[in-house]
C-alpha cells in the first residue's frame, strides 16, 4: 500500500499581484500540509498574505493580474492546473470556505433556505425535498434554533452570530473534506465567538474534516488549533504544534507578537511590547535577506542568514533563519 | 469627588408606527446609569454589541440627545448643552474629547494633518500661526510621529498612524476627559500595543481621565482602574478592576469573563468545561438575575469598590 499523502499539500506556492508592469509576491514560497481531522491555524497581521493564501487555494484570483506558481495537491491533482469548470466542481464540494464578513458573503435577496440549497443544486443530484431536508439538518447541526422558521428568513433578519452559522452551514453543505475559515469570528462578540469555535471543533470531530483557520487572534489559535503557522511578509516564519508554539516560541516575530498581547499590568510603568517600524508594502519588500531584520535592528546583521530558510529544530517545529538563537528583546541581555 | 458626574442617564429612542405614525414604544438604549469620573483614572465600559456602551460615550460628549438624567461638570448642569456658546458649556466642550473607532472616517480626508490637529486649538485658544505649528509638532512628537506628517493627508498613513493622529487631535485642546470608543479594535496586535502605550503615557503626563469603551476584555483589563459591565442598557456590575476580574458576582459578568479565550493551549479542555458550566448556569439562573420584564436590577453595594445588580429579594440579595 502506498504511503498515505496528506489531505492537502501546498508546495512552494507563490502568488504575485501585478502592480504597474511587475508582479510582486504577496505569498512567497509557502509550503504547508493539512492532515485529516486537523485544525491548522495560520496567524499573522494584516497584509502578511494569510488571506491571499486562502484565496489562492480556492483559485479565486483574477488570472489577468495575478501570477500563481507552485502546487496545491489534493487527491493527487494539482488544483492550480485545473480549468474553471473543473475548479468549480472542487469549490464548495471538496473545499468549503467560511468568510469573515457574514453579511457580505450572504445574498441579501435570497432566503436562508435558498442560499444553502444553492450549493446542493450545483454539487448533488438531490431533488427539492431532499435539499430542504438537508438544509434543515444543516441548520440543526450549526445550532440554529427553530430552523423551519429561520429557513424562510432573509439575512438581515438574523443577528451576526446567526448569520455566521448560516455561512458555516453553506460551507458544510456538501460535507467537504477541507474547510478554509478566514477570520470566522473576528466580527463577533466573545460569547458568540466561543460558541462558533466550539461549533467548528464539533464539526471537525464529527466529519473528520481538515480545517485551515486563518486568524490574527492568538486567543482563538490557543483555543482551537492543532498546529500553527506564523506568517510575516508573505513567508512562513515559524511552524509548530500549538502547545509547542505557545510554550517555546522561537522566531523573533512570534515572540514579539506574544509579548504585545494586552495583559494586566505589574506596575504603573509597565508597557506593552511594540514592534519597531512597520510592515513594508508589497512593492518595497526586500526580496533577499531576513524580512524581519529591519524591525529588530539591535540584532547584529551577522546573526541573520543571507537567505533564510526554514529549519526543523525539533519534530514538527520549524523556524526561519538562525537569528532566533541570538534574539533578545531590546534593552534585555542576550 | 468626580469632576464629571452622570446621574440616572436615560436615552430612549421612540418606535413609531400605526396610521398616524404615533409613538408606540421606546427602545431603551441606555436606561438609568450613574457614573462618576475622577481625575487621572481610566473607566472601562464593557459590553457586547448593542448593550448601549457607545451611546453613553456619545451622550456624554453631546452627540446624543439625553432623554432624562443629568450630566454635571464641576457641579454645573451641562445636559444637552453641547451646542451652547455660553462660557461654562464651552469649557465643557473643550475639556471632553473623543477618539473614534474608525480612524479613516473620523479624519477629514481633505484636510492636512496640521489642520486636523490644529482645529480644536483654533476653536478654544487664541494662538498665532507660529505657536499653532509649534504645538502641532509637539503633539505629533507625543504620539511618536515626526514633523513631516504635518503636510500630509490622512490617506497617506497606515491605520495605526491615523489612530495616533486621532489621539493627538483629542489631546490638542488640553482636555480633562477623553472618551475612547473602541480605539484599537481595528488595529493589529503590535500596532494596538503602540497606541495603548501612547494613551497611557499621555495620561500620566496630563493627568487625563479616560472613558474606555471596548468589547475586548483583555484590553480593558490592561487599561482600566474601574470597570462597568453593561447589558441591556444598564450596568450589571461596576467596581475596581481586581474586584470585577477576580470576584465577579453577576451571572452575566461571569459568562462574559469565561468566554475570553485562554492564551494557554494546554488548559484548553478545562477552560472549555468551565465555560460550558457557566453557560449552563446562565441559562438556568438567568431569571434570577433579571426582573420579570427582563430588566437588570438596580446596583447595590457589595463593598465600597464593588456594586452588583442583584435581585433585592432573591439569591444574593441579602449579601
Amino acid at each position: 500500500m502506498a504511503i498515505e499523502r496528506p489531505l492537502l499539500e501546498i508546495n512552494h506556492l507563490e502568488t504575485g499581484f501585478r502592480i504597474t508592469d511587475d508582479y510582486y509576491n504577496a505569498v512567497d514560497d509557502v509550503s504547508l500540509t493539512l492532515e485529516k481531522n486537523e485544525i491548522l491555524a495560520i496567524v499573522g497581521e494584516s497584509g502578511c498574505g494569510k488571506s491571499t493564501l486562502a484565496t489562492s487555494i480556492m483559485g479565486l484570483h483574477d488570472a489577468k493580474n495575478t501570477q500563481i506558481k507552485g502546487e496545491v495537491i489534493y487527491n493527487d491533482i494539482n488544483l492550480l492546473e485545473l480549468n474553471e469548470n473543473l475548479y468549480n466542481g472542487i469549490r464548495g464540494n471538496d473545499i468549503g470556505m467560511i468568510f469573515q464578513d457574514p453579511l457580505g458573503s450572504l445574498n441579501p435577496l435570497m432566503t436562508i433556505h435558498d442560499q444553502i440549497a444553492e450549493t446542493l443544486v450545483y454539487h448533488s443530484s438531490m431533488n427539492s425535498q431532499q435539499r430542504t431536508a438537508r438544509v434543515l439538518e444543516l441548520l440543526n447541526q450549526v445550532g440554529i434554533p427553530k430552523p423551519e422558521r429561520v429557513m424562510k428568513q432573509y439575512p438581515h433578519e438574523l443577528s451576526g452570530g446567526m448569520r455566521q452559522r448560516v455561512v458555516i452551514a453553506i460551507a458544510l453543505a456538501n460535507k467537504p473534506p477541507i474547510i478554509i475559515a478566514d477570520e470566522p469570528t473576528t466580527a463577533l462578540d466573545v460569547t458568540i465567538q466561543a460558541q462558533i469555535l466550539d461549533l467548528m471543533n464539533d464539526i471537525q470531530d464529527e466529519t473528520g474534516s481538515g480545517i485551515i483557520l486563518i486568524t490574527h487572534d492568538l486567543g482563538v489559535v490557543a483555543a482551537t488549533a492543532d498546529r500553527v503557522a506564523v506568517m510575516y511578509a508573505g513567508q512562513i516564519v515559524e511552524e509548530a504544534p500549538v502547545e509547542e508554539l505557545f510554550a517555546n516560541p522561537k522566531h523573533p516575530y512570534t515572540r514579539s507578537l506574544l509579548n504585545s498581547i494586552p495583559h494586566e499590568l505589574e506596575d504603573d510603568d509597565d508597557e506593552l511590547h511594540v514592534i519597531q517600524g512597520t510592515v513594508p508594502s508589497l512593492q518595497n519588500l526586500p526580496r533577499t535577506g531576513d524580512r524581519f531584520a529591519p524591525r529588530i535592528p539591535w540584532i547584529p546583521a551577522e546573526a541573520h542568514e543571507e537567505n533564510p530558510v526554514l529549519h526543523e529544530i525539533s519534530p514538527g517545529h520549524k523556524v526561519r533563519c538562525t537569528c532566533w538563537k541570538h534574539f533578545h528583546f531590546e534593552g534585555e541581555d542576550e | 469627588m468626580g469632576f464629571i458626574e452622570v446621574k440616572n442617564l436615560k436615552i430612549h429612542y421612540p418606535i413609531r408606527g400605526g396610521i398616524f405614525n404615533t409613538i408606540q414604544d421606546h427602545v431603551k438604549a441606555v436606561d438609568g446609569i450613574d457614573l462618576k469620573i475622577e481625575k487621572g483614572k481610566t473607566y472601562g465600559l464593557v459590553g457586547e454589541s448593542g448593550s448601549g456602551k457607545t451611546t453613553i460615550g456619545k451622550s456624554i460628549i453631546g452627540l446624543e440627545e439625553i432623554t432624562s438624567g443629568k450630566i454635571l461638570y464641576n457641579g454645573i448642569d451641562v445636559t444637552n448643552r453641547a451646542r451652547s456658546r455660553k462660557k461654562e458649556y464651552k469649557d465643557y466642550n473643550r475639556d471632553v474629547q473623543m477618539i473614534f473607532q474608525d480612524s479613516a472616517s473620523s479624519l477629514n480626508p481633505k484636510k492636512r494633518i496640521k489642520d486636523v490637529i490644529s482645529e480644536p486649538m483654533d476653536n478654544y485658544f487664541k494662538l498665532s500661526p507660529d505657536e499653532t505649528s509649534k504645538r502641532v509638532i509637539e503633539l505629533l512628537e507625543i504620539v511618536g510621529m515626526n514633523e513631516e506628517a504635518m503636510y500630509k493627508y490622512p490617506h497617506e498613513f497606515s491605520g495605526g498612524q491615523r489612530q495616533r493622529i486621532g489621539v493627538a487631535r483629542a489631546v490638542a485642546s488640553n482636555p480633562k476627559l477623553i472618551i475612547a470608543d473602541e480605539p484599537t479594535s481595528a488595529l493589529d496586535l503590535s500596532v494596538q500595543a503602540q497606541v495603548l502605550n501612547f494613551m497611557r503615557r499621555i495620561q500620566k503626563e496630563y493627568e487625563l481621565s479616560y472613558l474606555f469603551i471596548s468589547h475586548d476584555l483583555g484590553v480593558v483589563q490592561h487599561m482600566s482602574d474601574d470597570i462597568a459591565i453593561m447589558h441591556k442598557g444598564r450596568f450589571v456590575e461596576q467596581g475596581s478592576k481586581t474586584e470585577i476580574y477576580n470576584n465577579p458576582q453577576h451571572i452575566y459578568t461571569k459568562r462574559l469573563l469565561s468566554a475570553i479565550p485562554d492564551m494557554d493551549p494546554t488548559t484548553r479542555k478545562a477552560h472549555k468545561i468551565e465555560r460550558l458550566r457557566v453557560e449552563k448556569e446562565y441559562t438556568d439562573q438567568e431569571k434570577e438575575y433579571y426582573d420579570k420584564d427582563g430588566r437588570v436590577y438596580d446596583l447595590s453595594p457589595l463593598n465600597e469598590n464593588h456594586y452588583v445588580a442583584l435581585n433585592p429579594n432573591g439569591i444574593g440579595g441579602n449579601l
